[in-house]
């Protein structure tokens, strides 16, 4: 029966590239709702369990992770109202598939950060890689430095801000949510995106498929406004709005073929 | 997958072998099956060459040792035919030799003398560049070819996931440019004119060891290059020439540039310090050899970035 349970389910890599140690730390200082943890020598996978441990099972609500290390996939997976401090830089997949908390990097995050985020903030003091808020479903996702390509790629709701600029097919297929990019965008901006709204500051080197540039509105001088004091983020700049054409997907009844014609 | 590294000290000589070796350790888990170096030192006036007498899938019969004895006496013997006077000789494991050699002929044709030998394989020749690989990873390799000592001004490394030909020495990056001098790439991705342009470099007289479509980004930018073309000039014209989606990472005696395709579809991080620049496939292997916080990004898509001592 030992085979059906527990550790004996685990089946490891045979060249060892898997973190066998599944032993919660428990390394913390805990005061009252607040901790603290020095991630310097844990895995990646024992930093996130003692993570839950402290969310989930001791009431924390106040977390701060001191030298992260770039580690890969740290913050992913937490589903509660509470706020986490990275006192450093993640690695790729950081705070993926989050619903609720307030979380923030006092670094750069790589490849894929907050991917398929649900609900919550996320603000980041340095740099993002590519594919930064992919599938994102809600919540504001703040990235001070600048951003790679393909930024809120398939996006699906939620804000993603950067006050830098953010590199090629960004956009792309973004299904809903809002982007505001103060910097310059790179090509294929908003390629084949079926909704939402995508603000500009800066030069937009070309723009994808059925992405064309949008009527201003109040609301949208509304909604920059607050965002910028939200997050104290100082005066926004003057921007450019992209909306989807509304050519491309599923809006008519024309062959794939007419399509192209039309586009 | 595979990792992909660079580093370039702004001034003077470090410890490239062992800041390389933290680095690519870093980022085993992108490629176990070997790892590679590109180590440079300041130019000498005597040629360096690394070669192997066996890969590792030759093999291992009772003929074995011998085979080794007889393609290191005729590579010997092939070095002072041509008038290359071997002044010293490291052997670092049965089959990979250092040679250091006093020679001024044409490395070509050096090259070709001792590749002619069945097994036997150049994996570099210059008057600075040496480059190291084999199977396993980076502790390994720095254990077994004693890097951690080695004083130099630039490198590249590569760690590797063996995806499209043999897990072998052959099969490991970093490539040099044959028959260049000092000329090395490690690359991250995929080239899907790779046939196209291994014919067209064939017909112009290269060689190919391996069946790595990244063999001939260091053949092609050297060919540029030899045509006149600078280091930057010459990665650029590949991001129109070359298909596919990749990173790259080419070296030469004194210069270290970066490659992204249009796509920007393979990551690389960077690091701009005071003393050094470092890039690597992950930002955790930069911060293997730097231990305060940095400030990093990733380069956009089609960028090409050069820095030259």
């Amino acid at each position: 029966m030992d085979a059906l349970t527990g550790e004996s389910q685990i089946v490891y890599d045979a060249r060892g590239l898997v973190e066998p140690n599944a032993e919660v730390p428990k390394i913390s200082s805990i005061d009252g709702e607040k901790a603290e943890f020095d991630a310097l020598d844990l895995t990646t996978r024992q930093i996130n369990l003692e993570l839950r441990w402290l969310i989930n099972e001791q009431g924390i609500t106040d977390v701060t992770v001191k030298n992260p290390g770039a580690k890969h996939s740290l913050g992913v997976g937490i589903l509660t109202r509470c706020k986490i401090t990275f006192e450093g830089s993640l690695g790729y997949f950081g705070c993926g598939v989050i619903d609720g908390p307030e979380v923030h990097i006092k670094g750069r995050v790589g490849w894929s950060a907050c991917e398929n985020m649900m609900s919550g903030t996320v603000v980041v003091e340095g740099n993002a890689g590519s594919l930064t808020g992919a599938a994102m479903r809600g919540g504001d996702l703040i990235v001070k430095g600048r951003l790679g390509a393909r930024t809120g790629i398939d996006q699906k709701g939620g804000t993603i801000l950067t006050m830098g600029s953010v590199g090629a097919n960004t956009g792309f297929m973004m299904q809903r949510g809002r982007q505001v990019i103060c910097g310059d965008a790179g090509h294929g901006l908003g390629d084949s995106m079926y909704d939402g709204i995508i603000y500009v500051g800066g030069k937009v080197r070309s723009l994808g498929i059925d992405c064309v540039p949008g009527e201003w509105t109040d609301a949208d001088t509304e909604f920059i406004d607050r965002k910028f004091r939200i997050y104290e983020l100082g005066t926004p700049p003057a921007f450019q709005k992209f909306v989807c054409g509304k050519k491309l997907y599923n809006y008519d009844s024309l062959e794939p073929s007419e399509r192209k014609l039309v586009l | 997958m595979c990792g992909i590294a660079g580093i370039i000290y702004k001034d003077g000589h470090h410890n490239v072998g062992q800041d390389m070796t933290r680095m690519l350790q870093s980022m085993k888990h992108r490629g176990p099956d070997s790892t590679g170096y590109a180590l440079y030192a300041e130019p000498t006036e005597n040629v360096v060459m690394r070669y192997t007498t066996a890969n590792t899938t030759t093999p291992r019969d009772f003929e074995f040792q011998d085979r080794l004895k007889r393609n290191r006496a005729e590579a010997e013997r092939r070095l002072a035919g041509l008038g290359a006077k071997i002044i010293s000789c490291e052997q670092e494991t049965d089959y990979a030799f250092r040679l250091t050699l006093d020679y001024s002929g044409d490395l070509k044709k050096l090259a070709d003398q001792i590749e002619d030998i069945s097994d036997c394989e150049v994996l570099s020749l210059g008057h600075s560049l040496e480059i190291i690989k084999d199977l396993g990873d980076a502790d390994t390799v720095c254990a077994q070819y004693h890097l951690d000592k080695f004083q130099g001004t630039h490198a590249i490394g590569h760690v590797r996931m063996a995806t499209e030909s043999d897990v072998d020495i052959s099969g490991a990056h970093p490539y040099w440019a044959y028959p260049f001098s000092d000329i090395a790439v490690v690359h991250n991705g995929q080239l899907t004119n790779y046939f196209q342009w291994r014919r067209r470099l064939e017909r112009n007289g290269h060689r190919f060891n391996s069946e790595c479509d990244s063999e001939i980004i260091a053949v092609y930018l050297a060919e540029k290059m030899s045509e006149g073309m600078g280091l930057k000039e010459a990665m650029e014209l590949s991001l129109d020439e070359l298909d596919g989606v990749f990173t790259y990472i080419c070296v030469t005696a004194d210069a270290l540039g970066v490659a992204k395709d249009e796509m920007a579809a393979k990551p690389l991080v960077l690091f701009e310090g005071e003393n050094m620049i470092a890039m690597a496939s992950e930002e955790m292997a930069i911060r293997a050899i730097i231990d305060h916080e940095i400030d990093t990004y990733d380069p956009y898509e089609g960028e090409v970035m050069v820095w030259t001592r």
